[in-house]
């Protein structure tokens, strides 16, 4: 298959990503929607790997890999301290301004 | 006397008074509290010292003048004072022989004014001030008449324009006072815009002919020279004098400024400053030769001038004010005397009007401090017995005034209307009829005053009558000394034709060359000086019928004696020409717009933008996490762009 699809659907799981980090109010869908784009690069570097055969790019994947793993437990402690705070799992809430 | 002693000494002159003026100053300012002045006798000796070196210093100056060469002067370079560019102008004091003579009458005069205010200005508490101004008045007048160039001449110009402010506006506590010495000032800034731009003109001309100076005795030498721009340059210091000496358009701060205490009306609006301008046009007669047509004006401006303000001066009721416009029109006298081109007689007349003028303020002032500051010659009258040696000495310089021989006022007069007839064919006797016009209202006018203050019923406060007595000798001997002046200083210029050796005009020679022959055959002469005394007596005569045959009822002036009190209404007809248009525009134009809507806009409107801008970029700042994001994903697609964008 044309290396291109692939790359279609990586940018589309990016952009729903990014989007989803935007848009979303609660916590935990920002934290999933990140993932989502570590994820979508994922792809893209496994799909160029495949394509010019290098190896570089699986081990990269992997490093992603392991990295999003702890740093979705790093976000998780955020979103404990977070909910300390402002006893609330809606970033709206967040904030010290007077309106 | 030693000629380079004297001269190496000329700086004393003015220096004098100056100095006497700035440690009366400075004892003044130092006083602990306002009122706690140095005690008056301190400030008296201090005050008159001054003058009185001068004085001395002038007779010295003069001895020295009469023992040398005829044409030479004293010259005495006190600094470098201007150096700019090529141009150099040195602090110069020069005295030739007009000077010379000039420095006599007007330190004679000053110092027995000076004497005269310790009598006069007493009992008023602020007269250190007083002196302190006075001293230096004078020494600004003497470096007006010692400068060696217009560049010298026109600081003491200024200087004595602040000083008349200064001593007009002395009692500024009264808001009509302050507001006189305003007037004066500015009317004399007016005549100051032309001859500053006189000087200009003068410079530019002779310094495109590689002659950079304004020294006088350089502008008399290249006068050639200036010959293109004589009219302009001679018309445009003529603007000058005329704020200066009080001619028409400029003369009405004079009536107002009779505000001042009656010494500073003495000896600035009498003797000294207000024959500054008379003096300039002389000093400059180089450049007045040139320009005929100048001359023309000078003298019809001189005439027009002493017609009106002797018609005004019928009318006045206050005792000053007569005397005031009185000198007004004499001033225009002179003016026509060196507008002829008879510098001589016109610098004559400076000479003996500065006697008779200061002694008759002087006597008003007398009157004035032995009514208790009454100044309405209706309320006065047969004071002549209760003040007779201000009387005597009043009658005296009136006498002179009008003309009547052998005093003072008849020989500078008649050398003036004399020389006017001589000059310029018809025009000339356009001049002396008018004069003798003028001199007849002068001496209606004149006997006038003297017979409602001094003869007739006494019409004086009932309360005040017996305590009017005559005043201190502190102030009366001034007058006597004055009074003689003004009765044997005419013998100074006794013409030819009577017999005398004109001294005075010989003095003057070497400055103003010989006179033009005026070739009037001696009858001629004799017709005129007869025609002059006539004319004064007929004056004299006229006011006598009116004011003594018949008992003088002091009534409302109607019908054109209020116009004349008002001054034909010439200070409203400025009002409305000028000064409300000016006013107006100020008003709508400068402030309405230049200053509320462009100067402050600007400023105001700088401050709103700030303001709006703060407005706008503080959205920026909502505190929530989402803004935050947002941005970053901005950031961050600009920055992809930017670095791949180009790549493609």
């Amino acid at each position: 298959m044309p290396t291109t699809s692939y790359l279609y659907l990586a940018v589309a799981v990016f952009a729903l990503g990014l989007f989803g980090v935007l848009v979303r109010r609660n916590v935990f869908f920002v934290l999933m929607s990140i993932e989502l784009m570590l994820n979508a690069a994922n792809l893209v570097f496994v799909v160029f790997a495949k394509s010019h055969n290098d190896l570089n790019g699986h081990v990269l994947a992997f490093f992603v890999m392991a990295i999003a793993a702890s740093e979705a437990c790093v976000g998780l402690a955020i979103v404990i301290l977070f909910f300390k705070k402002w006893a609330s799992t809606d970033i709206s809430d967040a904030v010290e301004m007077k309106q | 006397m030693q000629a380079t002693m004297i001269e190496s000494l000329l700086w004393i002159i003015p220096v004098a008074p100056l100095a006497g003026a700035l440690i009366i100053g400075t004892l003044c300012a130092l006083s602990p509290k306002r009122g706690a002045f140095p005690a008056r006798p301190v400030v008296y000796v201090l005050a008159c010292v001054g003058p009185i070196v001068s004085f001395v210093a002038s007779c010295g100056v003069f001895l020295a003048l009469r023992s040398s060469a005829e044409g030479v002067a004293l010259h005495q370079t006190l600094f470098p004072w201007i150096n700019a560019g090529g141009v150099h102008i040195a602090f110069g004091l020069e005295a030739d022989r007009l000077v010379g003579m000039m420095l006599m009458f007007i330190t004679f005069v000053g110092s027995l004014i000076h004497i005269y205010s310790c009598g006069y200005m007493g009992h008023d508490k602020g007269y250190a001030r007083f002196f302190s101004y006075l001293n230096l008045f004078l020494a600004s007048m003497l470096v007006l008449v010692m400068g060696s160039n217009l560049v010298v001449m026109f600081l003491g110009w200024e200087g004595v324009g602040l000083c008349s402010y200064l001593l007009i506006g002395f009692w500024f506590e009264d808001e009509s006072k302050a507001i006189a010495g305003k007037k004066a000032f500015i009317t004399n800034r007016i005549g100051d815009f032309g001859f500053v731009l006189g000087i200009f003109l003068i410079f530019k001309t002779l310094a495109a002919h590689g002659v950079v100076s304004l020294e006088f005795s350089d502008l008399a030498r290249n006068a050639e020279l200036l010959a293109p721009i004589a009219t302009v340059a001679g018309l445009l210091l003529f603007l000058g004098a005329a704020g200066k000496s009080a001619q028409i358009p400029l003369y009405v701060w004079l009536p107002d400024a009779m505000a001042g205490p009656t010494p500073v009306s003495a000896l600035i609006h009498a003797a000294t400053m207000v024959t500054a301008g008379v003096f300039m046009v002389a000093r400059m007669h180089f450049l007045y030769e040139l320009a005929p047509l100048a001359g023309q004006v000078i003298a019809g401006v001189g005439i027009a001038t002493a017609l009106l303000a002797a018609i005004i001066g019928i009318g006045q009721n206050d005792i000053k004010k007569v005397l005031a416009y009185s000198t007004v029109s004499q001033l225009g006298y002179m003016f026509v005397g060196v507008g002829v081109g008879a510098y001589a007689s016109g610098m004559f007349h400076v000479f003996t009007h500065a006697f008779f003028k200061a002694c008759l303020f002087l006597c008003a002032g007398s009157v004035i401090h032995a009514l208790h500051e009454e100044q309405d010659i209706r309320n006065m009258g047969g004071l002549l017995k209760k003040l007779p040696v201000t009387g005597w000495t009043f009658i005296v310089a009136w006498l002179a005034i009008c003309g009547i021989p052998p005093f003072a006022g008849f020989f500078s007069k008649d050398a003036i209307l004399a020389s006017a007839f001589g000059a310029w064919g018809m025009y000339g006797k356009v001049l002396w009829v008018a004069g003798l016009c003028g001199a007849g209202l002068t001496a209606f006018y004149m006997s006038r005053l003297a017979f409602l203050t001094f003869f007739g019923a006494n019409r004086t406060q009932e309360h005040m009558r017996a305590k009017i007595h005559e005043s201190p000798i502190s102030m009366t001997l001034p007058l006597v000394v004055l009074a003689t002046g003004s009765a044997l200083v005419g013998l100074l210029g006794i013409p030819h034709v009577l017999g005398g050796s004109d001294l005075f005009a010989r003095w003057l020679e070497p400055v103003f060359g010989e006179p033009h022959g005026e070739g009037e055959p001696a009858v001629v002469e004799y017709a005129l000086m007869a025609a002059s005394v006539a004319v004064a007596l007929v004056g004299m005569s006229i006011a006598y019928v009116k004011y003594i045959r018949k008992p003088y009822v002091s009534a409302e002036p109607k019908g054109f004696g209020v116009a004349l009190l008002n001054a034909l209404y010439v200070d409203e007809l400025y009002r409305r020409i000028l000064l409300g248009p000016i006013a107006a525009g100020s008003r709508v134009v400068l402030h309405g717009i230049v200053d509320v809507k462009i100067i402050d806009g600007t400023v105001n409107g700088l401050a709103t933008l700030a303001r709006q801008a703060g407005r706008a970029i503080r959205l920026l700042q909502t505190g929530s996490v989402r803004t935050g994001l947002y941005w970053i994903g901005a950031g961050l697609s600009v920055l992809l762009l930017v670095i791949y964008g180009g790549s493609r």
